[in-house]
């Protein structure tokens, strides 16, 4: 097991956003967390990732107890993120955005390498290197989030909602990059989504948040024939 | 002739003094961008760079480069702790506590040390280390002092340039001014980066404060004050946050200042400074580079 979230509770002063939340992520696999707007699928991400501080649990990533570490700690255990909105550095070039992205990998060479194999992987970032990142289209934009967070070399990658504000062609090729990285380099991933339609298409196993507390969870094919999450996210 | 000659004259004593707003801007210009804080310690970290040399030069017979490395050394350490002890404690506090404290840091430098056991509160002439010398170019004359301040000030700017624009840390500032929260994500740690800031500004605010007590050799606790002032004018007229904004500003202050002394009168020279300040807050408050403002 990669990641092993237990009995997790965040509060925002008095409000509970997320409730003794317990989850867990395989090696190699894709695990969708979906819920409603509010739901605490956005605070969970933050949590993992140390921005937001935990009121009760642990997170255990590959055996360490990573709950309470400062952000750029975590990062260099080997987790990045795909920040809700992206949160691309507008005013600085492609290439530079790339270059923060690998900010903790003191290896050259790997960093080269992995510079490379993101140019192989987006070509239409490396058409675009020089260009301000706030020139890119929103699925250019959604490609370099992507990129910078694969420049820090992780194990886990978290996407908080990478379709966000894409129309559907373009939210289908970014799912489809998703679905390379992670055949191809490996790379497990947890995919917070309100589209939860395209969430569940390409993942392996999900949770459904409600509310602050995880309320059901197992493999996506059988998430997805579940009359009431069918009835709340899949909307007939 | 007579008036092309004076205008020029007039030209290099403005750049002169314009090298030493533009070394104190740059300090408050980046610390604004990391921390978005209105550093107003950051004037007497340059008066401390003055004093650090007076001492240097009368008590101990060392090369002058030697005393700009230690200075630098010394009010960049300065730098660094006051941002730890005064500012880091308070990171999640409302901005307006930020901005109080850095009035009482200010406040506090400046009446700590003009006790009679520290540097006091008079005025003390300040040994230049070397015989000043006027070269006459038939239009204008530069003295060594002059060539000594564009010299160091080019040096410095360029160190500083290459620092931020082609180092990882560099990058990493400039990532932290844009999105702090961002930034962590990518990795950088981020009080280590606003120590990193602090420290860069204050060493240049004591580079700015040796060369400007050469050119004007006589130094006082208060002395960071006014400059301080105007320096930080020039960093909010070329766009507060923009480095290169910070330099244009130091020269455009720098100018203003020593031409207005030198057509009108100099009873204007710090009046029209501030007039600078309400033209540039009326008419574009983002400053010469800067981008459009966002609505609070």
């Amino acid at each position: 097991m990669l990641m092993k979230i237990e009995g997790l509770s965040v509060n925002y002063g008095a409000i509970r956003a997320l409730d003794n939340a317990t989850i867990e992520v395989r090696q190699g696999e894709v695990l969708s967390v979906i819920g409603a707007n509010g739901a605490g699928k956005s605070t969970l991400i933050r949590t993992i990732t140390g921005i937001v501080k935990p009121a009760a649990g642990n997170i255990l990533f590959s055996g360490i107890d990573i709950s309470g570490l400062r952000p750029d700690r975590i990062v260099r255990l080997g987790i990045t993120v795909v920040p809700e909105g992206r949160r691309i550095f507008p005013d600085l070039s492609v290439k530079e955005n790339l270059e923060l992205g690998g900010h903790a990998i003191d290896d050259h060479a790997l960093k080269k390498d992995l510079y490379t194999l993101i140019l192989a992987t987006f070509p239409r970032l490396k058409e675009r290197l020089k260009q301000h990142a706030g020139t890119l289209s929103g699925g250019e934009q959604q490609m370099l989030a992507m990129g910078r967070a694969l420049m820090g070399n992780p194990k886990l990658l978290l996407l908080d909602e990478p379709s966000m504000g894409l129309s559907p062609i373009v939210t289908r090729e970014i799912f489809s990059f998703i679905r390379l990285i992670n055949k191809e380099k490996g790379i497990s991933m947890i995919l917070v989504e309100q589209n939860a339609h395209m969430a569940l298409e390409h993942s392996e196993r999900a949770y459904v948040l409600e509310n602050g507390r995880i309320t059901l969870c197992g493999p996506s094919a059988e998430i997805k024939s579940n009359p009431g999450v069918v009835e709340a996210y899949l909307g007939v | 002739m007579e008036t092309i000659s004076y205008l020029l004259q007039q030209c290099v004593n403005g750049l002169q003094l314009g090298a030493v707003y533009a070394l104190i801007a740059l300090g408050y210009t980046m610390v604004y961008g990391v921390l978005r804080l209105i550093n107003f310690a950051h004037g007497d970290i340059f008066m401390l760079g003055a004093f650090i040399a007076y001492y240097l030069i009368s008590k101990f017979d060392i090369p002058i480069y030697l005393v700009f490395a230690i200075t630098m050394v010394c009010t960049a350490a300065a730098g660094y702790i006051i941002e730890k002890v005064a500012y880091k404690p308070l990171r999640n506090a409302p901005r307006i506590s930020l901005l109080i404290t850095a009035v009482g840091v200010s406040l506090f430098l400046e009446y700590f040390l003009s006790l009679k056991f520290l540097f006091t509160a008079n005025y003390i002439g300040f040994p230049r280390p070397f015989e000043v010398q006027v070269y006459d170019l038939s239009l204008f004359t530069v003295t060594n002092i002059q060539l000594i301040i564009f010299a160091v000030t080019a040096v410095s700017l360029v160190l500083l340039f290459l620092l931020i624009y082609k180092t990882k840390y560099g990058k990493a500032m400039r990532a932290v001014s844009y999105d702090q929260e961002v930034a962590a994500l990518m990795g950088i740690n981020i009080d280590a980066t606003i120590s990193l800031t602090f420290i860069v500004g204050a060493a240049l605010a004591g580079v700015g404060g040796i060369l400007y007590s050469i050119a004007y050799p006589q130094i006082n606790v208060f002395m960071g004050i006014m400059p301080g002032i105007k320096s930080f004018i020039a960093a909010v007229l070329g766009g507060i946050g923009i480095i290169h904004g910070a330099v244009l500003g130091g020269l455009v202050i720098g100018m203003s200042e020593v031409f207005v002394s030198g057509f009108l009168s100099s009873t204007f020279r710090d009046g029209v400074i501030f007039i600078i300040l309400f033209l540039v807050l009326l008419l574009k408050p983002s400053g010469i580079f800067g981008k459009r403002i966002e609505k609070v």
